[in-house]
């Protein structure tokens, strides 16, 4: 019961966090970052309480509502995802305070607290949720919440167009989702989320609820081919917003998922394979896509996609290990699927947050117009060094673990009685970590190294110390889960036996996370020796040598599209670059221009011309429209001759 | 129990001893070679040495473009090299840190220096620096899956999922499955002369700019952080030729054999490169994916290979 009162407390004063501001202008802002703290605290008790073993089960209530009851289900999993939720709202609270201040901002900022504390609110719920009526009602809310937050401020029509795609894309989900979890309940009888009876995951049924939930969750996780809103979406928010709908929106899809396959005792292989296949699509072709953006944030969304990918290619190893009877594959692929997305909350919130702190200061979010902010701005950039070494999977930081726990349950599965398909994973995650170090490489390099390639970019100015700190604390959080990934795996194995096998080996006995910790220290340790004896050697400063050449401009250095020029070159007969180009004509020609895009391949050569198509059938069937009222009840006349004929025939 | 501790205390030392001192005299193995297939006399073999030391007793010279990442690049060349030979068995004897896993540790620590490597180039804000980093970061990307199919290979072949292990299994696997790890090894060298930057995918004697790779990213680097990069580089190659050694390496039953036959092998993968780097040109630039793409097909047929064999473990 007391973590009953803890959860509700912490809902109650997430919820309300926002409200003060509405009434009173000044200090609302510290006031929510108060209350939004005062939540965590009450959580971190629930979730403590939980990992304890002194969470009570299921709880229950009968509602007014038809089907419907208040039933929260206060197990490992929901604990597991209730962490992230808990950690990064009070400090997006904390970074809006300097990012989005009511001065600068005065229509939108006190309706951007509110909906930031009643989403965070309705996120709180998801993970607890046991019913279907419950969960389906806290999704529609974060939606549209988020959907409001995306457009609160909608001068801009680029804001309002990502707006309408992304309501389009998540109510598709939903509505995927009504039908899944109707078919689920259909097979155990009620609506409350419980083991599905075995033989129902290989019957048509159990294919068509997998299916069906598999796109309402995929959708919003952001899986390919169901990607197409992310890149136009979280780009257009507000930073702090873009971090949450990154951070911890999509995870809420991941959750979906967990939840249902935890239900299910005898997955078919085919459906492990189904996550892997489309895990591994996202992955590579999220990073590839990623390579080819100049837009910062765009370029993360981008990483997003192939984050949530690799999460998937964990489920799915997972799904496989549960139905080759492998409790080793079972329990390394989820671990590294939770954790990945714990390590995903952090470090693109952080991200996100470091993009929002560069635009914010330079002014735009186009790299090719930065470079030379690593002086400027140097809090930042190594915020966002860090950061990058965390999201492309590099040791010591917490990327690597998680990818690692995948890597491991993979290999695995390739010895005998495994399944040698997993290679498809390893080779995916091959390709992923060498395209992630090159386009965050083009992104570190263009955007804060070398020299600035605008006005803007020589005057940016610092962030603010509320976003420094918001930043910080995230950057520790990632540094400690990398040093020492034994301190959360009592907690993965908690989680691993709520959804599989209650025996299942605990996790430092398959994967050698000791040394590991060991190897990261030793690591650090060399490399802070030769700083030191670096940092005390004599130096003369000097231009950089140019082949002799001592006035270099800005425009001489590689711009971030010719650094990852080889890779889409190289690729392109995936990635299929579009390019614009006039011919020199004549003695003397006019001056002419080059334009080269990437497009986003399944918007622009199958959703696009499908719509198209669409369209023009609805031009046709138009026809039959025409607004005349005799005709009108010609049709009806029609329709009820046609039904009394079918009835009495 | 005490002699045991002792023991393993002993064979730890001797590794990174091995480890620390011994890189600089493979890389002076290298330029003898070339020289004497030159027909010249060449450096003595110890020259390398003499360079580090000289270079440390230098004052650097920074750009005034670079920020802290500049000196982090050296840095952490360094620090993983010296991390990842802790992982690869030299001699017969089990290497200082062996656990479930190290694998891909191995593959992320030279990932994370070539992270670093390129960042620290990128920081001069100089066209070359920019080109090498380029080339350097599209190149390694091609042949990561290379390494991990061979990776892949291995442990389908072996059952063990540590370098150690793994590789002592490999040793002793030739007669049964040759062909196989005769892939992986094709594989595995061309990865191995990718990654430390050797003919045919990069020129290490070049002068011009345009067509070096790894030693243009470090163009601007003087004193002790070059010290610091030769030092690293050299630390890289001699745990990916000892990665690549210990794949066909036979184990005897004493030890001071295993080491003996082990700086024999080393010194004929010295000789092997220097051989490779007087008898061949580098690639053009266009061709280097494509060879590399062929090593991820060798790597692949080894894979499916292996898979129509029963396995060991």
């Amino acid at each position: 019961m007391l973590a009953l009162a803890l959860f509700l407390s912490a809902f109650a004063l997430a919820g309300l966090s926002g409200l003060p501001g509405l009434l009173r202008p000044r200090g609302g802002a510290r006031l929510q970052v108060g209350l939004l703290g005062a939540a965590t605290l009450a959580g971190a008790g629930c979730v403590a309480l939980i990992f304890l073993g002194r969470g009570p089960g299921l709880v229950e209530t009968p509602w007014s509502l038809p089907h419907a009851a208040l039933a929260f289900a206060f197990d490992p999993i929901a604990a597991w995802f209730l962490a992230p939720l808990l950690v990064v709202p009070p400090l997006l609270a904390h970074y809006g305070r300097a990012y989005w201040p009511d001065e600068a901002h005065p229509e939108s900022a006190r309706r951007l607290r509110l909906y930031l504390g009643l989403t965070a609110a309705a996120m709180l719920l998801l993970p607890l949720a046991a019913n279907v009526i419950l969960f389906l009602m806290a999704w529609e809310a974060m939606a549209l919440l988020g959907f409001l937050m995306m457009v609160c401020e909608d001068r801009d029509e680029a804001v309002r167009r990502a707006g309408w795609i992304y309501l389009g894309a998540a109510h598709l989900g939903t509505l995927c989702l009504f039908a899944g979890f109707a078919l689920m309940a259909g097979a155990t009888g009620s609506f409350t989320l419980q083991t599905l009876p075995v033989g129902f995951a290989a019957s048509p049924r159990g294919t068509a609820t997998f299916v069906l939930l598999l796109l309402g969750f995929g959708l919003k996780a952001g899986l390919v081919p169901l990607h197409l809103w992310l890149p136009v979406a979280h780009p257009a928010a507000p930073s702090h917003v873009s971090a949450l709908l990154s951070g911890l929106m999509l995870k809420m899809g991941v959750l979906g998922l967990v939840r249902f396959l935890a239900l299910v005792p005898d997955p078919p292989l085919a459906w492990g394979a189904v996550l892997l296949v489309a895990g591994a699509a996202s992955a590579v072709s999220g990073i590839l896509q990623a390579t080819g953006q100049r837009d910062i944030k765009r370029l993360l969304a981008f990483s997003s996609i192939e984050n949530l990918g690799i999460i998937a290619l964990g489920l799915g190893l997972a799904v496989v290990g549960r139905a080759i009877h492998r409790a080793d594959v079972l329990a390394l692929g989820l671990a590294g699927a939770l954790l990945h997305v714990w390590n995903h909350a952090l470090f693109k919130t952080m991200l996100f947050l470091a993009a929002g702190a560069v635009a914010h200061g330079a002014g735009t979010r186009d790299m090719e117009h930065l470079g030379g902010l690593a002086k400027r701005m140097p809090y930042t950039a190594a915020i966002v060094v860090l950061g990058a070494a965390a999201i492309c999977g590099l040791p010591p930081l917490n990327g690597f673990v998680s990818e690692w726990f995948v890597y491991l349950a993979a290999f695995r599965a390739l010895g005998p009685r495994g399944w040698s398909w997993a290679v498809l994973a390893v080779v995916a995650l091959a390709l992923v970590g060498g395209l992630a170090v090159a386009a965050f490489a083009k992104l570190i390099g263009t955007v804060f190294l070398g020299e600035p390639r605008s006005v803007a970019a020589e005057r940016a100015p610092e962030a603010g110390a509320p976003m420094r700190q918001a930043m910080g604390v995230l950057a520790g959080l990632c540094v400690l889960l990398g040093l020492a990934p034994v301190a959360v795996s009592p907690l993965l194995d908690r989680v691993v036996r709520a959804f599989g096998p209650a025996d299942a080996e605990p996790l430092r006995r398959l994967a050698g996370l000791w040394p590991l910790g060991l190897a990261a220290l030793i690591l650090l340790l060399l490399a802070l020796l030769a700083w030191t004896r670096l940092r005390g050697m004599r130096s003369a400063p000097a231009p950089t040598w140019d082949c002799g050449y001592v006035a270099p401009t800005s425009r001489m250095q590689y711009t971030g599209a010719s650094f990852t020029a080889i890779i889409q070159d190289t690729l392109q007969w995936a990635v299929r670059p579009e390019a614009l180009r006039q011919r020199i004509r004549g003695l003397f020609p006019k001056p002419v221009g080059y334009e080269e895009r990437v497009p986003e391949p399944v918007l622009e050569r199958v959703v696009l011309p499908l719509s198209r198509g669409m369209a023009w059938i609805a031009g046709r069937v138009r026809v039959l429209q025409g607004g005349q009222v005799s005709v009108y009840l010609l049709y009806v006349a029609i329709t009820l001759i046609a039904l009394l004929v079918w009835t009495l025939a | 129990m005490w002699t045991t501790y002792l023991i393993l205390g002993f064979h730890g030392l001797v590794h990174v001893l091995v480890a620390l001192l011994l890189p600089p005299l493979l890389l002076g193995i290298i330029h003898k070679t070339k020289a004497l297939a030159a027909g010249r006399v060449g450096p003595p073999l110890l020259q390398v040495y003499y360079d580090l030391a000289r270079l440390i007793r230098k004052d650097a010279v920074l750009s005034r473009t670079t920020t802290w990442v500049f000196l982090a690049g050296p840095v952490a060349g360094v620090a993983v090299s010296l991390v990842a030979a802790l992982l690869v068995p030299f001699g017969g004897w089990r290497a200082p840190l062996s656990f479930t896993g190290d694998l891909v540790l191995f593959a992320y620590l030279l990932a994370m220096g070539r992270f670093l490597t390129i960042l620290s180039a990128l920081d001069t804000g100089s066209a070359f620096e920019g080109m090498g980093a380029a080339r350097e970061a599209s190149f390694s990307t091609f042949a990561e899956p290379a390494l991990f199919l061979g990776l892949a290979a291995l442990v389908r072949f072996s059952g063990h999922l540590s370098l150690g292990p793994m590789l002592a299994e490999a040793g002793k696997g030739w007669g049964a499955a040759g062909g196989p790890l005769i892939l992986v090894l094709a594989a595995w060298t061309l990865v191995l002369l990718v990654e430390t930057c050797r003919i045919p995918f990069d020129d290490p004697n070049t002068h011009l700019e345009l067509t070096m790779i790894h030693e243009v990213m470090v163009l601007d680097h003087s004193g002790p952080p070059f010290a610091l990069v030769t030092y690293g580089a050299g630390v890289k190659l001699f745990v990916l030729a000892a990665l690549v050694v210990r794949l066909w390496l036979p184990t005897t039953a004493y030890g001071a054999l295993n080491w003996l036959l082990f700086f024999g092998a080393m010194a004929l993968v010295g000789m092997l490169i220097g051989g490779i780097e007087s008898v061949m040109a580098r690639l053009k630039l266009v061709r280097i994916p494509q060879f590399l793409a062929a090593a991820t097909l060798a790597a692949t047929f080894g894979f499916f290979l292996l898979l129509l064999k029963p396995v060991q473990g």
